[in-house]
Order: C-alpha cells, then structure tokens, then sequence
C-alpha cells in the first residue's frame, strides 16, 4: 500500500469473507480481472494478487497453497503448477526467477472483502 | 641470497607451480619473476567452455592480480619470453624486460594445432583455447547460422556443444578417423556415442579430410578429399594440441620429433637448470594433455628446489567428458584385449548405454574400460584400477550393478586404501578428505574451501560427497532429511509424533510440532501422513487447503488450468452399460477421451465448476473415484487370466478387483501401483509394480518395489507360492512398512533401494515378522479398509465442499475465459502454454 492514502483508493467488494478458504485462497472477478485472495487466517491477515502465473501464463494463483519462508517469515504462494513461489507482500518470485506479479491494497469490512485495483 | 626462478606461462600448471612452492617455501628463500603471454593473469581452461553457459572472465579466474602481490611474485602480463641465454642465464621478453634466472621453468602450455588446409586464414574460422578465441566465435555467432567443427576428439566434440549453445542452426562434426574418439574409446562405445550425438542434434562425418576452405573473405563451405562439399559459415578447428616450444627449440634445447621439450623424471630439459611442465613437456615421450598430471609435474619441481625428492611417473590419463549430455569416461587402459587380458562388454543400444571393462587373465584386478550413457561408476572404477583393488568375484557385477537382492557390487568408499587419490587435480586423497570431515569440514562447500578437493575438473564431486556421508554415519552422525525449514524431522519421526498424539489436522500439528506458517513442502507431506494414519476425508476439518492442487480439487490439473476425471474401473473389467455411462458424460461435458496407460479412462478438460456435476453422473452410473490425483493407490491391473486364456492358471482378474478394492483410497508416501498375472508369461507387467502378483500353479508368486517411469526397475521376489490370504496379509505388511518409513515422495522402489539390508531386511519384516510388528500392521491395515468411503460421493452430497469448486468465488457460474482448446482429431485438446 506504499505512497497511497487510503482516501484515494476505489475499493470493490469482491466477496464475503467465508468464500475463501482459510489459509488459501480463490479467485474473484473485479471489473474483469481475475484477483487471486488469500485468507491467511493463521496470521489475521489478507492477501490480495493477479491471479495469473507468470511463468506459464496459466490463471492458477488463486489455487495454489500459501505459506511462508526464512527469518522474516514472508508469506508466499506456490503456484500449483509448477512450484514457483512468490511473496504475496511484494509479489516477487522468491524461487529465483525474474517474475514480478501484481499485489493489490485489500480489506475487511463487515464480512466482506474489497480489493482496490 | 636469495635463487631466482623464472617461469614462463602464467596458465593453469604454470600458476600451479607457484601456488605449490608459495606454499613450499616458508623461509623465502626464492625470487619468482613470471611472464605470461595473455592479457589476464591465469584461469580455468579446462572450464572454458562454461563462457557460454553465463560464466565470466572473472569466474574463470583462478588468482587475482594481487594474489602474485601479495605473494612477493612479479607478475608481467600481456609479454610473451622472446629469447633465452642460457649462458647468461637470462630471459628476454616481447617489451624488452631481461631477467636473470637461476632455474628458469617453462610452462608455456600448447596452441590448437591447425593443419596446413588452404583456406584456414579466412574469417569465421576459429580455435577453442583461450578467452579471447571464446569472445570472437560468440561475436561471430550472432550472424552464423550453420557451423562445423573439425575434430572428433575430446575437445572437438565439448567445441561442437559450444556451438549448440551458442544457437547455431546446424552443427556439423568432421572426424578424419572412421570414428569419434578414436584415442579413448572403442569401435562399438564409438558408435553408440555418435546415435546419441546425433540425437542431439550433432551432424557427424567420419573418415573426411577437409581439402579446402573456400570463400571470399569469410568462410562459406568446406571442400572434402571425396568430392563433398558443406556450406557453413562458421568452423572451429580442435584437430589436436602442438606443444609450444618454439622458444625452447631456439634455445637449443632437445625437443621431440612431433614437437615437446624433451624432459628426465624430474622434469629437467637438456639443460639442467630449465624445467619444462605442463602441456608443454615431453615426459616419457608423451604429451600429457590434461591439467592433473600438469599439476603433479608442478609437483614434482616444487620438490626438486625445495630439497625433497619426488619422480614423476608415467601418469593415468582417464577422462569423463563433460558438458556434452552424454556421458562418456575412458580409464586406465581402455583398449587392452584378449590375449593380454578378459573383456566384459554391456551394451544396451535402446537405452544407448555400452561398457566395457578390461580384466586381468587372473581375473583379479581391473586394467581399464569405457564407459558410455552411464558413468556413474566411473570414479570408482578408476580408483579400481589405480588401487589395484581385489576384484569381486563376479567382477561384471561393478558395471551392471547388483542383480537379484546381493548386495552392491565392489564395495562403498570407505573401503578404498587411505593413500586413494580422489581429487586428482589437487592430489587429495581419501585420507585427506576422511581427516577434514572428522574435523567438522563436513559440507561439500567447507571440504572444497579447506582443502580444494573438487575444485578442479568436478569429477571427483559425487565421490567426495559420499565421503562426507559414509564418514559422518561411521562416526555414528545420523544424517538426517528433515521434512523443510517448519519441520526438523524426518518424515518417519513425524508420522510416529502425529499418530502418538492424534492430531488430525495440519494446524494442529504445525503449532506443536513446526514453526512459520508451513509451507508447498511440509503441507501435503503431513496432509498425505494424515491420510495415511486416520483415512479421513482429505478436505474436511480444513485440511483442504494443506492439500497439492490435485488433491484440493481432487482432479489432475491440466496444462490451461482445467481438470482431467479419472473412474476406478477395477482390474480394467468394464460392462458395456459403464462405457457408455462414460461416454455419455464425456459427450455431455465435452471431454476429450482416452484409454490410460494404467488399463482405464481418462475424461480431460473438466472446468473446474463441472468437476461436482461430472461426478455425480458418474457415481449414479456406479464409478467412484479412481484418485488419479493422489499419492494413493492408482490401479491394479490385471491380464484376463484363467477365465478366458488358455495358459491361464489362476484367475488374475477377479483376484486383481480384490486387490484393488481392498486398497483403493489408501494413501502412502507416494503413488501406488500394481498387477495381477495369470501366468508367467506376465501380460499385466507385474514386475515393474510397487507390488505385483504373477499366479503359479500352486498359488501366488509376490513381488515388490517395482517402478516404471522415470528409473526403471524390475520387482524383487517376496514370496512364491502363497495362497490369496497369505498373499495378502504380506501385502498388508509390506504397505503399511512402507508407509510408515519411506521419505515424502519416494516410490517403494527407491525406498528399497535405500533401505538397510534390502530385499533380505525386507523378508524378515513381512515374512519371519521380526520387528513383531506384523499383526499390528495387519490391523492398522484393517482400518484403514473399513474407513474408505469414495471422496468424490462425500463431496457431491455437501454443499459446503462443493461450493468450493468455482473458478470465481463472486461469480460461481462463469467459467474461466482462459482456459482454451484447440480442435484435434474430433476431440478437443488444451491450448498451447506459452513458454
Ligand atoms: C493418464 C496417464 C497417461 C495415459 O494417457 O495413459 C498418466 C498421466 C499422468 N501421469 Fe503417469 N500416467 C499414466 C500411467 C503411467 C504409467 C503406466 C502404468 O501405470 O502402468 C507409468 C509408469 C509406471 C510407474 O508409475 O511405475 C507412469 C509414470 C508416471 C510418473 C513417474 C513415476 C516414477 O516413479 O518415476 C509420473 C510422475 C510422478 O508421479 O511423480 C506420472 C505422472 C502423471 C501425471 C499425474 C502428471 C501430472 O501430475 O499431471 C499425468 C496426469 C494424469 C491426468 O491428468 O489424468 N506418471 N504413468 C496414465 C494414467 C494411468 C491411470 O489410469 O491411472
Ligand atoms: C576447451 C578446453 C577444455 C579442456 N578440458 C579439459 C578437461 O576436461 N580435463 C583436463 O584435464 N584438461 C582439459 N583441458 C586441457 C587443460 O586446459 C590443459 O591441460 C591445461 O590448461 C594445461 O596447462 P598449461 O599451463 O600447461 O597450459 P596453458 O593453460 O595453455 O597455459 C600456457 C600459457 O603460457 C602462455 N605462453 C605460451 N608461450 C609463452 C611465452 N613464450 N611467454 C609467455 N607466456 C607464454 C600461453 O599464452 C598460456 O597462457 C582442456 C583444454 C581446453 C582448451
Ligand atoms: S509420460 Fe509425461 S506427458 Fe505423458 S502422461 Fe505421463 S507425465 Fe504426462
Ligand atoms: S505456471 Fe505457475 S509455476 Fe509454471
């Protein structure tokens, strides 16, 4: 959410807080793009990503198991394809390719999450 | 006062020899003054062609300037020794510097040697030597499109691969000889070597003698003494080596008659106080063209000066050739035959594998042999020769390995002498290497750094790398595979933890056993150790999303991101009313159909969201899951037996529908596969089963640990004779053990292979019951049994779980507008990924 003030972001409700599976995800239809969410209930956290895997090009992010990685424990996603892992805080490929995926501001408001592309 | 040496060459041996008496010579007793020709101080040829797979000059780079600095060694680059004054003892070079010498040590290395081809001066034609040859061919590159290499040999055929990677279109090889490495491998390990090169892609022309390089500036074809003419526009010459002695030879100093400064056992020239080493020298009228024996001539002067005594003998020139995607070793002497010696030869031409070994007449020790497609025993076999280890007494066993549950053939590394040299770039020996391991150096990165072993050619690296194993297990160091960075333990303490304290679900054990938040490793390893011990559904209790992709969504993913439906069909025995229940349903949801290796029906092409409504029209037809998806039992198959073929002596059918239904849905460490024969003529493939049955007259012969796929392997024999029930309760015994104790992901074959004591260990397990375990399998087994219940039914019937199978969460009923197909055959297949 770098640079950006919560004022100036456009959110869109993307679903209720129970269609994503708890420490997983699934994939939304916003304005036609496919968003991958993730539930990171573990930690109370919310993730929000493309949800197409760059290294193949296939819509599959949303499927992919989540977890985390190293000291800092940075939460990643595996894509369920082929393995290659990206941090869902910067969306950086962590399993040492140049893949660079979008990550977007997400939020939880009365049982419901929104996404602001 | 000080003695001055001066060395001429600063490459690998010539650096060598510094590195060596820098090293030696404690109390500064010698002035060293170097000049090299190239323009960086010394670096790694043999590695050469690593340049064009990314490495760097500065990779390359064996010491830094600075390292001759620090080290009290003038270093002058880039100035070749013009001239030397043996009776001044001086050397003079291309800028004019005069230094004074006491021993003076050439190390001036070879050059590609060219032959006298008219043409050779033209552009696009180049050597493979130095750094700079590497810079020119790859700026050429760019605008060739068709290439050759003359030379078959040892450096011809790493210059071809070069080509290969550098993106040439076409790569030609032109050997003079009838056929490729006609200096290390035999006729037959030749011709096999060539199938496999050309299946890479490698054009190869024996017995050609290029007449004539022809074009205008650049080189556009090459003329052959038979009439045939191939246009390229790019040609590397590696037609062999020419030693440089050229300033040698002025001096006046004897060198051979096809070139080499003739040098004693201590490699001194004609003029005792000049050395010549490296590639350079002529030592027991050879050139010795690789870098160790190089080194050990170093060696050999670093002891003459420094007051030790030390001989260099005739050198053993075994090689593995690198890099080119087929493995190619030759050791000791390749070629030695009959009358002088006993010849085993493999060959398997489908799987492009010959070797061949060269025994003594006593049948006692190992002369030498070739290795082609499979070298894995090179390292060992060589330290065979070089050891004159006893041999076995099926000394065929060292090549086609182990066969039929004896234990493996010669015997592991540790039993080699201390005196072993493994790392023969750095003369280390086993010794050395044990020694550094005890003292904690027990990384393959902290061995290299303490005492260089594998730094060199690499070759010695899977030898080192035991080394480090066997000794840290026989200092009792119990090297354990720890399942990831949230888990330090190993899959079989885990699953004993996890059924201790009944968890059930992944969370439950990560927050008393883990730590982090997990991860693509350690979730379907503890999801698939769950499964194994309670058989629950796998995506209740929220274990769904702990799940790999085919098992959440229960369905094998496929490459646009849709699903392939696999039925159970038992035995591979359908009714006429299922086929056409699965055609119906194929044709309903247009799937494109196939009969599957493993004797059913796969349906691909199933979007995500129909994957419910599929099923349920399957299991109203009476299939259930055949969990395709799952490190679980895929099929058993079976040939139709007694029932119909008239060799049939046991009903291999129905016993193969038992056996499926007994372990369907069990899930194990990975995949389990099986067969049922009626016969021994075997047309259901039993033996390359995790366990498989073959009928006798009087029962059930049982096999285990069987694998196709990826590394063949035929199944070792359990029991013979058992009746069904028996035959069974092994099975039980064996799968349960299984589960149990093999590593995540690992197919019983492999987990045979490592396990202690092997087949025999094995026996005792399951037949003799010496753990007393057995009954406690059995029933373990038993429940597992009882609590199977077809995953797919348990989903169709709960709204909860089917929910999840949507592409979008927000809009269940669109269906992913990127997963595409193309038309095929009146079927359909997924579109092409893009690479
Ligand atoms: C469909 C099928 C090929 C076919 O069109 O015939 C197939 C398809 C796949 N095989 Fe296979 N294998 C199929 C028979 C085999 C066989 C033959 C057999 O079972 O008799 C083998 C060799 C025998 C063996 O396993 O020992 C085989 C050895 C493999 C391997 C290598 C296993 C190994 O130990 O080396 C893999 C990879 C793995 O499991 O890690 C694999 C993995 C796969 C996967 C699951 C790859 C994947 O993860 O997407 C394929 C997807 C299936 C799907 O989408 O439905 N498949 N595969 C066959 C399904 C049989 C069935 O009815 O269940
Ligand atoms: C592509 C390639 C792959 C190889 N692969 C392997 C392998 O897998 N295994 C293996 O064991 N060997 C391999 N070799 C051979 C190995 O590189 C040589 O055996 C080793 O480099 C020999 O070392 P050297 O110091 O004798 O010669 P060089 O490394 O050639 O060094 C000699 C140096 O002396 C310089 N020089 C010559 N004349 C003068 C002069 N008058 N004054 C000053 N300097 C001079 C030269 O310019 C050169 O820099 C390979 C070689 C090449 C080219
Ligand atoms: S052999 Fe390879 S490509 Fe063919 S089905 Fe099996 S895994 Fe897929
Ligand atoms: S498509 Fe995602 S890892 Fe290959």
């Amino acid at each position: 959410m770098n640079y950006t003030s919560e004022e100036t972001l456009v959110w869109h409700k993307a679903c209720a807080v129970d269609d994503i599976p708890a420490d997983g995800g699934a994939c939304a239809l916003i304005e036609g793009e496919q968003i991958a969410i993730y539930n990171f209930e573990r930690r109370g956290e919310w993730y929000a990503t493309q949800n197409l895997c760059p290294h193949r090009q296939q819509m599959a992010l949303s499927r992919g198991m989540i977890g985390s990685t190293g000291a800092s424990q940075e939460p990643k996603v595996a894509c369920p394809f082929h393995k290659k892992t990206f941090s869902l805080k910067t969306g950086a490929c962590l399993s040492g390719d140049d893949y660079q995926i979008k990550t977007y501001p997400i939020k939880i408001e009365e049982g419901f999450v929104f996404v602001s592309l | 006062m000080k003695k001055k040496i001066v060395v001429v060459g600063n490459g690998m041996v010539g650096y060598k020899f510094c590195e060596k008496l820098v090293a030696k010579d404690t109390n500064g007793s010698f002035e060293v003054v170097v000049f090299g020709e190239e323009i960086r101080p010394a670096y790694d040829r043999v590695h050469l062609s690593s340049f064009f797979s990314g490495k760097t000059a500065a990779d390359l780079s064996i010491a830094p300037v600075q390292w001759y600095a620090d080290n009290g060694i003038v270093l002058h680059l880039s100035d070749p020794v013009v001239d030397i004054d043996r009776t001044a003892q001086t050397v003079r070079s291309h800028h004019g510097v005069v230094a004074q010498y006491d021993y003076l040590v050439l190390a001036t290395g070879s050059a590609a040697f060219v032959p006298p081809i008219p043409g050779v001066e033209k552009d696009g034609v180049f050597v493979y030597r130095t750094i700079e040859d590497l810079e020119l061919m790859q700026a050429h590159a760019q605008k060739a499109k068709k290439g050759a290499v003359i030379g078959g040999g040892l450096l011809g055929l790493e210059a071809a691969k070069a080509l290969l990677d550098l993106g040439l279109q076409e790569t030609h090889v032109i050997e003079f000889a009838p056929r490729l490495m006609p200096r290390q491998i035999d006729e037959a390990g030749s011709q096999l070597l060539q199938a496999k090169l050309e299946s890479l892609g490698l054009k190869i022309h024996l017995n050609k003698n290029t007449q004539q390089i022809e074009g205008e500036e650049a080189i556009s074809a090459m003329k052959f003494a038979d009439g045939m003419t191939l246009d390229v526009d790019m040609l590397v010459i590696s037609a062999g080596i020419k030693p440089r002695d050229e300033i040698a030879r002025v001096a006046g100093l004897e060198v051979g008659v096809r070139g080499g400064i003739v040098v004693n056992e201590r490699l001194q020239t004609s003029d005792p106080a000049i050395f010549a080493i490296g590639e350079c020298a002529l030592a027991h009228q050879m050139i010795y063209g690789l870098v160790a024996p190089g080194y050990e001539m170093a060696d050999v002067v670093v002891h003459f000066l420094t007051d030790g005594d030390k001989t260099f003998k005739p050198y053993d020139m075994s090689t593995k050739l690198k890099l080119i995607g087929v493995d190619v070793a030759s050791f000791g002497d390749p070629f030695v035959q009959e009358p002088h010696a006993k010849t085993i030869v493999y060959e398997n031409s489908s799987k492009g594998i010959y070797k061949r070994i060269n025994v003594s007449n006593d049948g006692k020790y190992l002369l030498g042999g070739i290795l082609i497609g499979d070298a894995e025993q090179y390292n060992m076999l060589l330290q065979n020769v070089k050891n004159k280890t006893l041999l076995p007494p099926d000394p065929e066993d060292l090549v086609l390995g182990a066969r039929g549950g004896k234990e493996e053939a010669g015997s592991g590394v540790l039993s080699l002498p201390d005196d072993a040299l493994i790392c023969s770039c750095e003369a280390i020996t086993k010794g050395a290497i044990v020694e550094e391991v005890k003292a904690g150096n027990n990384t393959l990165d902290a061995i290299k750094k303490c005492c260089k072993a594998g730094t060199g050619c690499g070759g010695c690296v899977p030898m080192v790398k035991d080394l480090i194993n066997e000794t840290m297990k026989a200092q009792g160091v119990y090297v354990r595979n720890v399942i990831c960075e949230h888990f330090d333990y190993t899959r079989q303490e885990l699953f004993d933890l996890i059924k201790i304290k009944g968890y059930k679900t992944y969370n439950e054990a990560l927050a008393d056993l883990g730590k982090g938040d997990g991860c693509e490793v350690c979730k379907p390893a503890v999801a698939s150790i769950l499964a194994s011990l309670w058989n629950e559904l796998i995506l209740a209790k929220g274990n769904d999303t702990v799940q790999d992709s085919n098992d959440r969504f229960l369905a094998n993913i496929q490459k646009n991101g849709t699903y392939s439906v696999v039925p159970r069909i038992p035995g591979g025995e359908i009714t006429p009313d299922k086929l056409i229940a699965i055609g119906q349903v194929a044709k309903k949801y247009s799937l494109y159909t196939k009969i599957t290796g493993g004797q059913r029906i796969d349906l691909f092409g199933a979007h995500v969201s129909d994957l419910p409504n599929i099923w349920e029209e399957l299991i109203e037809a009476g299939f259930e899951s055949g969990h395709a998806y799952g490190k679980a039992l895929r099929t058993v198959k079976s040939c139709v037996g007694s029932t119909w073929c008239r060799f049939g002596v046991q009903d291999a059918v129905s016993f193969s529908i038992q056996v499926e239904e007994r372990y369907r849905g069990l899930r194990a460490p990975h995949k389990l596969k099986s067969a049922v024969s009626g016969c021994t003529r075997e047309c259901a493939e039993a033996q390359s089963k995790d366990f498989g049955i073959i009928a006798t007259e009087k029962g059930w012969n049982l096999y285990v640990c069987g694998n196709g796929g990826v590394k063949p392997q035929h199944a070792l024999l359990l029991a013979s004779d058992v009746d069904t029930e028996t035959c069974i309760k092994y099975i039980d015994r064996f799968l349960m053990f299984y589960i149990k104790t093999a590593e995540p992901l690992t197919r019983t074959a492999t987990w045979l292979n490592k396990l202690e004591g092997g087949i025999n260990y094995l026996k005792a397990v399951v037949i003799d019951d010496v753990l007393g375990l057995g009954e406690q399998f059995e029933q373990e087994m038993d429940l597992l049994v009882e609590a199977y219940k077809c995953e797919w039914k348990e989903v169709v019937n709960n709204p909860a779980l089917r929910k999840r199978f949507t592409h979008f969460v927000n809009a269940p009923t669109v269906k992913d507008p990127y997963a595409k197909f193309e038309p095929m055959r009146d079927q359909i297949k997924a579109a092409e990924w893009t690479k």
